[in-house]
């Protein structure tokens, strides 16, 4: 199965949910949508391989659901606002789920978010096509903000 | 006649509404965003509109990936805030305008804009938050809301163009409602921000600030562009920005920047805020009082 090439699929660290990612990832995203009721979350918690066996999910996702890989499930056709709730669910903050997707600790992200967010230079583009400035990381490598 | 008098944009960054829920708004954290709204608070105040239309996007709280409306017109009375995970936020039930609403739909509809009449929807943080930071915590909100809820979760959004034409037939069908309503528009999400995958945490003030000034001063430069420009420049969330020229489109060609406010962070979200009025009308070539100088508020400034 092959994935049509977008302009979109160029920008570094970014799985864009498109419709193709949308079909993929139906029941993915619906298993996290029911995380919204108690009595479901309360189900999840006492055996999620069970509670995960209401959904058809593949193996992937259900591998990536019950390890917590929130950037394979990003790519396996999850939604961020959908899983931001399997996140909620695990007691985490938001800011928890973003330093498990960039590979931080949480410590380290909420100080580059105090100091102004990750610097677009250096993240514009895998291909280096849309480079402007002095991109301050070698391309496809995500840069930090530069504190100061 | 009913009219529109003003465009309002603002981000609804959800740690906000956190923020005001649990009492935090006087941690300095919190006080550098909250204190940029001050003044828009005594502009709302003011000015009094009869109803806002508050263009929002929904955060997969009324809608889940069963149906994905481009455009969602709130045709209902009233409109709960919506349990998102937490219980439903402790801000007042917003009451609709059903008749304009129905007027608007029937309106833009027939001028070719297909969009989806929901007679039964919660409201998230998309909408609640702005309503927050334009008008306080009240008991009650001090004006009628007709939400319309913009897909901007699964790629592709509407696109700019469309959004701002959009925004050019709600005015029409607002301007040919009999009842003599003062309308607001407000145009909420962004700005930069990118709250998923490996890149998460990006921002962009220079785009923003681009941004800004074009919404006010030159809008026909931003409306042609390409989705993949939001999103690589202002991060795969800040593509929630389409949803400004919806407002914008609403509003005259040339209108009086009434006040900006901008900062980062909030949570993972720069925050960005403007009010614009349209020229009052038969008021010739004397500048309305109200319109003093754009007061520019930025905190963290020469921050990049």
């Amino acid at each position: 199965m092959t994935r049509a090439q977008n302009d979109y699929d160029d920008i570094p660290g970014t799985f864009v949910f498109d419709a193709d990612r949308s079909r993929k990832g139906y029941h993915l995203n619906m298993f996290c949508m029911s995380l919204m009721k108690a009595e479901n979350r309360k189900a999840f918690k006492e055996n999620e391989e069970k509670y995960l066996d209401g959904f058809p999910l593949t193996p992937e996702q259900r591998e990536a659901i019950l390890k917590r890989q929130y950037n394979r499930m990003l790519e396996l056709g999850g939604n961020i606002y959908f899983t931001a709730k399997l996140g909620a669910t695990d007691g985490h903050s938001f800011q928890h789920m973003a330093a498990v997707m960039t590979n931080s600790t949480q410590e380290d992200y909420a100080k580059m978010m105090l100091g102004g967010g990750r610097s677009i230079e250096g993240n514009r583009s895998k291909s280096g096509a849309n480079k402007t400035g002095k991109p301050k990381s070698k391309t496809g490598k995500m840069s930090g903000s530069k504190r100061g | 006649m009913a009219r529109i008098i003003a465009g309002v944009t603002s981000s609804h960054v959800p740690a906000i509404g956190a923020a005001i829920d649990n009492g935090r708004t006087q941690e300095p954290y919190w006080q550098r965003v909250f204190s940029g709204f001050e003044r828009s608070k005594e502009w709302m105040a003011k000015t009094k509109p009869d109803v806002a239309i508050v263009i929002y996007n929904d955060h997969a709280s009324a809608f889940s990936v069963d149906i994905v409306p481009t455009f969602a017109l709130g045709c209902a009375a009233e409109f709960p805030p919506a349990d998102e995970g937490w219980g439903p936020r402790p801000v007042p039930v917003v009451k609709g305008h059903p008749e304009l609403a129905a007027h608007i739909a029937q309106s833009v509809i027939l001028d070719e804009f297909d969009l989806t009449v929901v007679n039964k929807m919660e409201v998230d943080h998309g909408l609640t938050v702005p309503m927050n930071l334009l008008c306080g915590s009240p008991k009650e909100w001090p004006c009628k809301v007709i939400p319309l809820a913009v897909n901007v979760v699964l790629f592709p959004p509407p696109t700019g163009h469309r959004c701002f034409m959009l925004g050019k037939a709600i005015r029409k069908a607002v301007e040919s409602y009999p009842e003599d309503l003062k309308v607001v528009v407000f145009g909420t999400g962004g700005m930069s921000h990118q709250i998923s995958g490996p890149r998460a945490g990006l921002i962009n003030s220079k785009f923003d600030k681009a941004f800004l000034d074009n919404l006010s001063n030159n809008p026909q430069k931003i409306v042609r562009m390409p989705h993949v420009e939001y999103m690589r420049e202002a991060g795969a969330e800040g593509i929630e920005m389409v949803m400004w020229l919806v407002m914008r489109g609403a509003l005259d060609a040339k209108v009086d920047e009434v006040y900006r406010f901008y900062t980062v962070p909030a949570s993972n979200t720069a925050v960005g805020h403007i009010i614009l009025e349209n020229k009052k009308r038969g008021a010739g070539k004397k500048k309305p009082s109200a319109a003093k100088k754009t007061k520019h508020r930025s905190a963290r400034k020469g921050k990049r």
